[in-house]
């Protein structure tokens, strides 16, 4: 962190990186007391990971997190650039060109931030950011990430299994889906006003899907907190679905009994189904699922990668869909 | 004041406009060999190389209205050339996409073609463009007649379509049509000139 001391030192950094964010600066205690807890807890549970030894980006405040012991939680595969995975998006509250939310997502405000939990739950609550960030060890995850437009990366994502929230509110028996609705600010999002989508984009999993200890709430990745362009200050990642169900930016998660809308299901509902479980077999209508490019690895002359069923994660989630069509149920 | 008509005839008019629409191929090479095209350079030199073609296809058709308008015969000797970079651009598109998205694996592509509208679509545009390019010589114009040469080369006009077409339900998934409706205004206006220009020649020969 570089804090500028006196006048004649405001135009002296080493690099521009070097600039602490004002936001991060002023809430500065609580990610440090959330990244204490946290280092603490990678200390008792046998050392950080491989960020925290290697160094990090550099670029936002750390937030280590343990190796996770989840199955299928720790990918070996090569791990995509951070500059790539920070500057090819698609969060459509900023723009839709990949570059777009790089570009303007430093408007985003993510300080003060609450997650209210309601609906069919025993407790609803609402949660400030750092309570949410000591409400479980922080785990590092190495999932693939696969977009619905044929391309993957590979992120070490920071965070815990959504399933530690919702054990907390108690689910009542009735809940049978959960819906999570993401911030939609006109004031710092130049898209919100346009009709590509219905805001706020809103996504939805199956209680069961929510609940298993994949799908994860993240907080950070590559060892620091989330950019903003990545969904800070908390989201989804459920990294046997396309990236589109990993809601970013969340404000609400609300447990109810019928499926809820999600943004794309009601956008196009014959191209976007409920599930968008990947699944290489199941074309998308205006292109083919059946490979991919790995960004940043896969070099311009190389041929593309094959999909695998539920991204690779079949093994772990493949019992989720036992009997069901997936064709059907796309 | 002579207006800009020397300068259109000017020798080194021809080369200067050449080189300039080689220019979008040319950093295109570049940014491929110093990786400058971004996290996805494949999907970079698809979109660019099919974005160039389509607006050489608005400068093609703008010459003539502009030549009409301006009073400038000599815009003419531009046209040929504008006509040609569609074709080049188109190539490169085609190309880049049945090597960085298919790897030239040819079976694969044809059903692509077959499986994706919005690929057959683009694909036909192509094809219309090989007998335009392929008669674009002085040769070819004297054997076909200058009749006949015309009427094949109004199929340009139907390679506009599909390629605003293909470009429309390319950017259906974004749903955001801002630049699609700008390409489709300018072509459509372009084409719109056109009719009017020749309902007032024939009315006018009706008249006299």
């Amino acid at each position: 962190m570089w804090i500028v001391r006196s006048r004649d030192q405001g135009f002296v950094h080493p690099h521009a990186g070097d600039i602490t964010p004002r936001t991060l600066y002023v809430n500065r205690r609580a990610w440090l007391r959330g990244a204490a807890a946290a280092g603490a807890m990678g200390i008792a549970g046998g050392g950080l990971t491989a960020w925290a030894q290697t160094g990090r980006p550099g670029r936002l405040a750390p937030l280590p997190g343990v190796s996770s012991g989840v199955p299928g939680g720790t990918t070996m595969e090569k791990i995509t650039a951070y500059q790539d995975a920070t500057s090819y998006n698609n969060y459509y509250e900023f723009g839709t060109d990949k570059g777009d939310p790089a570009r303007h997502a430093h408007k985003l405000k993510t300080t003060p931030w609450t997650i209210t939990v309601e609906g069919l739950v025993a407790r609803p609550a609402t949660l400030a950011l750092e309570d949410l960030l000591r409400l479980a060890p922080m785990e590092e995850r190495i999932y693939r990430l696969r977009c619905v437009e044929g391309w993957s990366m590979v992120i070490p994502w920071v965070g815990y299994s959504l399933a530690a929230l919702l054990r907390k509110v108690e689910p009542l028996g009735s809940a049978k889906y959960v819906e999570f609705v993401t911030l939609a600010d006109p004031q710092t999002m130049p898209y919100i006003g346009s009709h590509i989508l219905s805001w706020p984009y809103t996504e939805g999993l199956r209680l069961d899907e929510a609940l298993h200890p994949l799908t994860l709430l993240a907080f950070g990745m590559y060892g620091e907190i989330l950019p903003n362009q990545n969904g800070a200050p908390v989201r989804l990642v459920v990294p046997w679905k396309y990236g589109f169900k990993s809601a970013k930016s969340i404000v609400t998660v609300r447990l109810t009994e019928k499926p809820p809308a999600t943004a794309w299901n009601k956008a196009a509902a014959h191209e976007y189904g409920f599930y968008s479980n990947v699944n290489p077999d199941v074309p998308h209508p205006r292109w083919s699922q059946a490979t991919e490019r790995r960004i940043g690895e896969d070099g311009l002359f190389a041929k593309k990668r094959k999909t695998l069923l539920f991204n690779g994660y079949e093994a772990q989630v493949g019992q989720l869909y036992a009997g069901m069509d997936l064709r059907k149920n796309f | 004041m002579p207006g800009p008509g020397p300068y259109l005839l000017h020798p080194v008019a021809k080369p200067l406009v050449f080189s300039l629409t080689l220019l979008p191929f040319l950093w295109l090479l570049y940014g491929a060999a110093a990786d400058l095209l971004g996290p996805n350079p494949a999907e970079h030199l698809i979109r660019s190389t099919g974005q160039w073609a389509l607006r050489c296809l608005c400068l093609t058709l703008a010459v003539t209205p502009l030549r009409v308008l301006l009073g400038q015969p000599a815009l003419a000797r531009f046209r040929r050339m504008a006509g040609l970079f569609v074709f080049f651009y188109a190539v490169l598109h085609v190309l880049c996409y049945a090597w960085f998205d298919m790897g030239f694996e040819w079976l694969e592509i044809v059903r692509d073609i077959a499986r994706r509208p919005f690929i057959l679509v683009g694909f036909a545009a192509f094809v219309l463009l090989l007998p335009l390019a392929a008669t674009s010589f002085n040769r070819a114009i004297r054997a076909l007649g200058p009749v006949r040469w015309r009427a094949l080369h109004r199929l340009v006009h139907a390679v506009a379509g599909l390629a605003i077409l293909h470009f429309f339900w390319m950017r259906a998934g974004k749903r955001d049509f801002t630049e699609v409706a700008v390409y489709a205004a300018i072509l459509g206006a372009l084409l719109a000139w056109r009719l009017w220009h020749r309902w007032r020649a024939t009315r006018a020969k009706v008249l006299s």
